[in-house]
């Protein structure tokens, strides 16, 4: 076994995390399989697509998927999947919070349904509503610096950029636009999307992320619950490795022999 | 923009038809070494006899990028017949004008309640169908259709005659999130020949209902071709041809493919061209690897063993338990879903289990099927949800 590695706690809205693997619940083969690798990950927040669930109150047994999810164990974050603009990702938000879902939102808005990248604009514009509105706001971006600080000037709680589309499993191609991102953060920097390996989950955590979240490579895994722990382990491990300097030392490397003893 | 119908002329359907069925080993090879179709040569070259020794990679890559995009769950869906009146005459279909069947257009009290069964059954999308009939099948019948549905079904689709985008504007303001039409074949001289009456003689204006529809809002664009009417090489490159051509110019919509096999029906066409399973699931496998993200229709036309097979291999979407009979559900026996006599049926269905059997063999593969994957909320100010908290 592993011996326990503790890392710092993350904060996101007042709230603490232990586990800095967030997890997705779409595309599992089965609602038991998604509830065993949800527990397997020691994942403390999980994202469900509204479009799925019965917002309605009757208890359809046909769209029952957040019955599979424990309230008391996860922090449920409800997402707008399926919205292609503001108006309608602001509705379906509203209609989770009414249906007593916590006040948390993914806020994705992706009008292209191939690709699934998010539309920056929209995707403002419904933030600006949202947080006003008294939302804890976590909105899925492309890696784009510039749209991530106009997110945090209308207050969002994170952000949360794409290493590369949904469900391709190119890790990080983001990546020099992720590190400037990171560097200029004031709210936890989420990397959302793309993780295909635990090696893209270390890798994002080494180089500063606060968190990652990771759906699809576990859920088709062969073994979701074993993939869980994989990259709950990789998450861990480049989260250490970072807060023991890893990317500070690389960022800012250090010659062996001081250069400006001449001065002395 | 040049719609599909105007670039039609220029795509090169016969010449990459030939080219399919002239492949050479090394080719077929050297696609499949890719993983992926990138041109229409490409999926040319797959889908050709030479390619065929090489289904099982083509599957296995098939698989892994269906799971990639749309996961280990199958999307189920019901059709419902709304009705079997046409104006047209169609020499492979039973509802041909001039087929003597009986004629029948559902009261909307009698769709709900057909509806009501599929529902109670699980189903949380629908496909309404029916024969083309402006009198019997009016706008405002399916306005009302989709309305009253609503409740029961977040996600509606239709399947009608060509229209308008002006006439599809209400059907979308109603709640609709699909329209499919089938293109049946992309031949035209062979097109022209089987449509004899009827204003589904216009193959061009048949071409551009996608896009027509796409204009009136539609956020799920289904399109395919009837194999059995022609070469089932070519309308397979033309499908493909035009999912490309909606993926650039409808950007917004989720696109799917269906390739229907002819099934048995009145008047008696027989099939042409008759394309066997594997060439079938060859031909799913090729789709999938050049539209990675596109939805595959798999209907009750196709036989248990072989649907079963085909969930892990492409297709996304798959109905169940399915009656092509406006009125037919209500002759099923509904604590087995066993169907009674169909005579007004469409085509006779293969796949005859009821939907949950089906459910449980999506289980039995590893797969979950989903019932619901749209919410009303989404496009309606006022959800009408049955049970719907008060605002």
């Amino acid at each position: 076994m592993l011996p326990e590695l503790p890392t710092e706690t993350l904060r996101i809205a007042g709230r603490d995390f232990k586990s800095r693997l967030f997890v997705g619940t779409g595309k599992f083969s089965s609602p038991e399989a998604m509830r065993a690798a949800l527990a397997a990950s020691g994942t403390e927040m999980v994202t469900v697509a509204l479009k799925r669930a019965d917002l309605s109150g009757s208890k359809d047994a046909y769209a029952n998927i957040l019955e599979f999810l424990e309230p008391e164990r996860y922090l449920l974050l409800p997402n707008t999947a399926g919205a292609q603009n503001a108006t309608e990702a602001v509705r379906i938000a509203r209609l989770a919070l009414a249906s007593g879902l916590p006040n948390w939102v993914k806020l994705e808005i992706h009008p292209d349904p191939n690709y699934l990248l998010p539309d920056p604009i929209e995707t403002l514009a419904a933030a600006e509503t949202l947080v006003k509105e008294g939302f804890v706001v976590l909105p899925y971006i492309n890696a784009d610096p510039v749209l991530a600080l106009r997110l945090q000037d209308v207050g969002v709680a994170a952000v949360m950029p794409l290493g590369s589309p949904i469900g391709s499993h190119r890790g990080l191609e983001t990546r020099a636009q992720i590190e400037i991102i990171i560097e200029q953060a004031r709210v936890p920097v989420v990397v959302d999307a793309g993780l295909g390996a635990p090696s893209h989950a270390a890798a994002a955590m080494e180089m500063g992320a606060d968190a990652v979240l990771v759906n699809t490579a576990i859920a088709i895994a062969p073994d979701p619950s074993a993939m869980a722990v994989a990259f709950a382990a990789a998450t861990i491990a480049g989260r250490a490795a970072r807060e023991n300097g890893l990317g500070r030392q690389r960022a800012k490397a250090a010659p062996t022999s001081p250069l400006t003893t001449f001065l002395d | 923009m040049a719609t599909f119908s105007e670039t039609f002329p220029s795509l090169p359907l016969e010449s990459l038809a030939a080219a399919s069925a002239s492949t050479n080993a090394a080719r077929a090879a050297a696609v499949i070494r890719q993983g992926r179709a990138r041109s229409l040569e490409d999926f040319a070259a797959l889908i050709s006899p030479a390619a065929t020794p090489h289904l099982e990679a083509m599957c296995a890559a098939s698989q892994s990028l269906t799971q990639r995009h749309f996961g280990k769950v199958m999307r189920m869906f019901a059709p419902l017949y709304l009705s079997n009146e046409c104006v047209n005459i169609c020499k492979y279909c039973g509802f041909s004008r001039n087929n003597p069947i009986p004629r029948i257009t559902l009261p909307v009290d009698e769709v709900v309640r057909e509806a009501g069964m599929l529902a109670r059954r699980g189903f949380r999308s629908i496909l309404l169908v029916a024969g083309e009939h402006p009198k019997f099948v009016s706008g405002n019948y399916v306005v009302e259709c989709i309305e009253r549905l609503l409740p029961m079904f977040p996600s509606i689709s239709l399947e009608l005659g060509p229209l308008e985008a002006s006439d599809y504007g209400p059907m979308v303001a109603a709640g609709c999130e699909g329209l499919v039409v089938y293109q049946e074949t992309y031949h035209a001289p062979t097109y022209a020949e089987l449509h004899t009456a009827g204003p589904k003689k216009h193959f061009l204006w048949r071409m551009d209902t996608a896009e027509r529809a796409y204009a009136a809002g539609f956020r799920r664009l289904g399109i395919g071709a009837l194999l059995g009417l022609h070469d089932w090489r070519l309308d397979a490159i033309a499908v493909a041809a035009h999912a490309q051509h909606l993926l650039r110019h409808c950007w917004k919509s989720q696109v799917t493919v269906s390739l229907p096999r002819l099934r048995p029906a009145a008047g008696g066409f027989q099939p042409r061209d008759p394309i066997s399973d594997r060439e079938l699931v060859q031909v799913v496998a090729a789709l999938r690897l050049f539209l990675p993200h596109s939805g595959i229709v798999l209907s009750t036309r196709e036989p248990a063993r072989l649907r079963d097979g085909m969930m892990a291999v492409g297709v996304t979407h798959m109905s169940a338990g399915s009656s092509t009979e406006p009125g037919g559900y209500a002759n099923f026996d509904e604590s087995t879903w066993t169907p009674g006599e169909q005579p007004a049926e469409q085509f006779h269905i293969a796949d005859e289990r009821a939907p949950e059997v089906v459910a449980d063999a999506i289980r039995a593969r590893g797969y979950e099927p989903v019932w619901k994957d749209f919410d009303r909320s989404l496009v309606a100010d006022e959800p009408r949800l049955a049970g719907a908290p008060a605002p």
